[in-house]
């Protein structure tokens, strides 16, 4: 029966996880929306909508997880996830340029025209008169909603933030080197030390968010500078999350030895987002930071 | 093949009753959920046109005040778009792609289950918003900033629902593009696939370059909304127009979306009732290549009266102008396949015929839409109104409709009834064209759109419209009744179905059996 299956492409039987996902996925929507409207319910339905995804994404990776060690999989069932993965990664760059599209929209276009060029020459002289966008330090609008801010110096935090996320690049690669070369303890390090720099950039970027609201009033309501940074950062923040909780698993699975020379998918699907979420990084550290 | 009955025998063990359908990973029994929940969305989105037609009917606020009236416009489009056209096209992916290619299943068939589950969840919240304080959504499907904004209690709930859609047409995608770059069987190279499986790559592909991009574009809205961003708040710097370039950078492709596998559709039925080989297979491959890359650069021709350079506006114009290329290859194809081919004229292929004029008309007046100049005057009228529900309903609607009248005996494995289907296509191409194209002349002629009343000179075309609305509404229920008769009967189809028919799915029993090919058959 085993064998029956590594020779033909593997189609699993039905399978109750996704529906558990919507489930999830739908108390977790309704709880949000809720507690946005102000209703009391909205938090706790969060709550239970988040549990519920959580129990799903352990009960399904798990069930791949058996099914990929009980050598289930042939070299195709491979290549759809390879496949899978890289198609994943590119909407993920899809949604970053939706972000950074806005962000060079505003800078190229939105802020010129409200200062007067081109065709806004009307609009600054009859509404906003002698309003001038200074990027980035007076791009709060005309209005300057938010209020008077200072922005984060690239050359602190920000660029040794880049150096951390640089590192962490070379050490994932690093321990897949020791992978593919059979060197357990080469492969463990190797991912320990790229946890410990996603965590510790994800501490620094926080401590940062602190200063930047605390001491330099800059917050998500400091008008479109402040909504761009926040919201591109944040989001980059997120996937930073993301990417550690997926290589604290991935760490997890090479300390119990579940990976192969010759047969490791899911190392090389967490370490290519891991790389993704570099590149995002990059062009946060030169567009958002420094330029 | 001792070892593939072993697997088959294995994967019968499927449960029964309701528990089969929620936890299937078969890509017949998912294409035919997502079939049967577009057609439920198509009577949800078709009795709102109907509520609409018949506010309509004469000048003056009849049944429905205009708040209601708006959010009957807004609802009816994101279900027809995301509920029903979308939902149809995966659905017959699904049942086609793994046949035609020579595949078992899907690449990836749990996440197959979930792509499609999520649609129920996604389409209740979206629904509820009618019930709520404040109404359902009334600013229009484009969702444009500062009016979508002032949505009530629907807002967050209306948001997170397009997420949700979106998340589900994102792995539908990603699902079909992996199966159709890996499972294809050995031999099948890409330029000997059918152009159905092209057509749905390269949908596939834009799914995934741009439903992210929507995402971003709702978030922006929901962060403005509750969490103090400016992102299109000129005060704080943002700007209003902005979110429409965002919108449109996906919305564009998105009509491609729409329309790219009805030209799979077509190229496939077209040449089946010709008996004759599609003409230039090639020529159609990079004509849907093309139109998908120009997809990405025209965005801004929805957007002519918003306020954009000289420069942008004539960049847009020429741009979508192009388009009109790589479309008209494949028409003249279309018809050069038809040329000297012993023609016969079952249900699919009439369907198939009215597709092909009718986009053609809806083609032409995208056209006109296109020169900016004369896009000052269309603009926001029932002008565009009429063209874009030529692409969409005898675009896209009429391409699924021929697809099912023409697989279906495949799928059952029963002959659907003939004379019901012409009977269904002829009242269906009659009154389509009675509720749409009246709306070229109001429109001209100055009447707007999403408004629940008008001037009193355009009354009599828009009674047409609503007598022609309904119907084309009612006739849908006659194809209810014909697909529903032919599953539970009817006489037994054969393996090729149709004479002239080529490609794989023509070689599998009907119905097929539930795994497609356990052994990849051999291409020619
Ligand atoms: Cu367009």
């Amino acid at each position: 029966m085993a064998q029956a299956q590594t020779q033909g492409y593997y189609v699993p039987h039905g399978s109750h996880w996704p529906i558990v996902g919507s489930v999830a996925l739908f108390t977790l929507m309704i709880g949000f929306a809720n507690l946005l409207n102000g209703a009391s319910v909205g938090a706790t339905l969060m709550a239970l909508g988040a549990a519920l995804l959580i129990v799903m994404l352990f009960g399904w990776f798990g069930t791949v997880i058996r099914e990929s060690l009980s050598g289930m999989y042939n070299e195709q069932v491979d290549r759809s996830f390879r496949w899978g993965m890289f198609w994943f990664i590119f909407s993920e760059v899809m949604f970053f340029g939706a972000f950074f599209g806005a962000l060079f929209y505003v800078r190229f276009f939105a802020l010129p025209w409200l200062s007067g060029e081109g065709h806004g020459i009307l609009t600054n002289h009859e509404l906003w008169q002698g309003w001038q966008a200074i990027w980035p330090v007076a791009a709060n609008g005309p209005e300057a909603i938010g209020g008077k801010y200072e922005i984060i110096d690239p050359w602190g935090v920000p660029a040794l933030n880049t150096l951390i996320l640089l590192s962490s690049g070379v050490t994932v690669t690093w321990a897949h080197w020791g992978l593919k070369e059979g060197k357990r303890s080469h492969l463990i390090w190797g991912l320990v030390a790229t946890v410990a720099l996603g965590v510790l950039f994800l501490i620094l970027q926080l401590k940062e968010y602190m200063h930047g609201i605390h001491e330099l009033n800059l917050t998500l309501s400091s008008g479109i500078y402040g909504s761009l940074f926040y919201m591109l950062t944040g989001f980059h923040g997120m996937h930073v999350t993301l990417g550690v909780t997926m290589l604290t698993v991935i760490l997890i699975r090479a300390i119990k030895g579940h990976f192969r020379p010759d047969n490791h998918f899911a190392f090389e699907a967490v370490a290519w987002y891991w790389h993704f979420v570099d590149v995002v990084w990059l062009g946060l550290f030169i567009f958002v930071y420094w330029l | 093949m001792s070892s593939a009955t072993a697997h088959e025998a294995h994967h019968e063990e499927h449960p029964s009753g309701i528990m089969r359908w929620i936890t299937t990973t078969n890509h017949k029994d998912i294409g035919t959920l997502y079939l049967w929940f577009a057609f439920i969305m198509l009577f949800i989105g078709g009795a709102m046109a109907l509520v609409i037609r018949a506010e309509l009917f004469q000048p003056g606020l009849q049944f429905v005040d205009p708040q209601f009236f708006n959010s009957m416009t807004t609802m009816h489009a994101l279900i027809m778009i995301f509920g029903a056209v979308m939902p149809a096209f995966t659905g017959l992916a699904n049942w086609l792609i793994p046949m035609m290619i020579g595949a078992p299943d899907m690449a990836l068939p749990r996440m197959n289950n979930w792509s499609f589950w999520i649609l129920p969840f996604a389409f209740a919240i979206l629904l509820s918003t009618l019930f709520m304080e404040g109404g359902a959504p009334a600013g229009g499907w484009t969702l444009y900033p500062p009016l979508t904004l002032q949505t009530g209690h629907a807002l967050p709930f209306m948001i997170l629902s397009i997420h949700m859609m979106g998340l589900s047409s994102i792995m539908g995608a990603i699902n079909i593009v992996a199966t159709i770059l890996n499972m294809r069987a050995p031999g099948m190279t890409l330029m000997k696939m059918p152009l159905f499986v092209w057509t749905w790559l390269i949908t596939g592909y834009l799914l995934i370059a741009v439903m992210p991009v929507l995402a971003g574009a709702v978030t922006m809205l929901l962060t403005d909304k509750f969490f103090g961003t400016s992102f299109f708040n000129a005060a704080g710097g943002g700007d209003p127009v902005m979110f429409q370039h965002i919108f449109w950078f996906f919305g564009h492709p998105e009509v491609y979306i729409l329309i790219l596998p009805s030209f799979g559709v077509i190229s496939s039925i077209v040449p089946t009732f010709a008996r004759k080989p599609l003409f230039g297979y090639s020529s159609m491959v990079y004509a849907t290549a093309s139109i998908a890359f120009l997809s990405f650069i025209v965005w801004a021709h929805h957007m002519f009266t918003v306020g954009m350079p000289l420069s942008g506006e004539l960049f847009f114009m020429f741009a979508t102008m192009l388009i009109a290329v790589p479309t008209g290859v494949k028409v003249f194809n279309w018809v050069a396949t038809m040329w000297k081919g012993a023609l016969t004229f079952e249900t699919p292929m009439l369907f198939a015929l009215g597709f092909i004029i009718m986009f053609t008309i809806g083609g032409f007046s995208g056209l006109m839409l296109a020169i900016a100049p004369a896009d000052f005057q269309y603009h926001d009228s029932y002008f565009v109104v009429a063209h874009f529900h030529y692409v969409l309903v005898p675009g896209s609607v009429f391409a699924i409709i021929a697809a099912v009248y023409y697989w279906l005996p495949k799928w059952t494995g029963h002959m659907y009834n003939e004379r019901l289907g012409k009977i269904h296509f002829w009242l269906s191409t009659i009154f389509v064209n009675l509720t749409f194209f009246p709306m070229h002349f109001v429109g001209l002629a100055g009447m707007p759109r999403r408004i629940p009343d008008y001037a009193l000179q355009f009354a009599d075309y828009n009674a047409l419209s609503s007598i022609g609305a309904f119907g084309f509404g009612f006739s849908q229920l006659l194809f209810l009744y014909i697909v529903l008769q032919t599953v539970r009967g009817g006489a037994k189809a054969g393996d090729r179905v149709w004479e002239g028919a080529d490609g794989l799915e023509w070689t599998l029993p009907s119905p097929p059996p539930y795994h497609s090919f356990t052994t990849p058959p051999a291409v020619r």
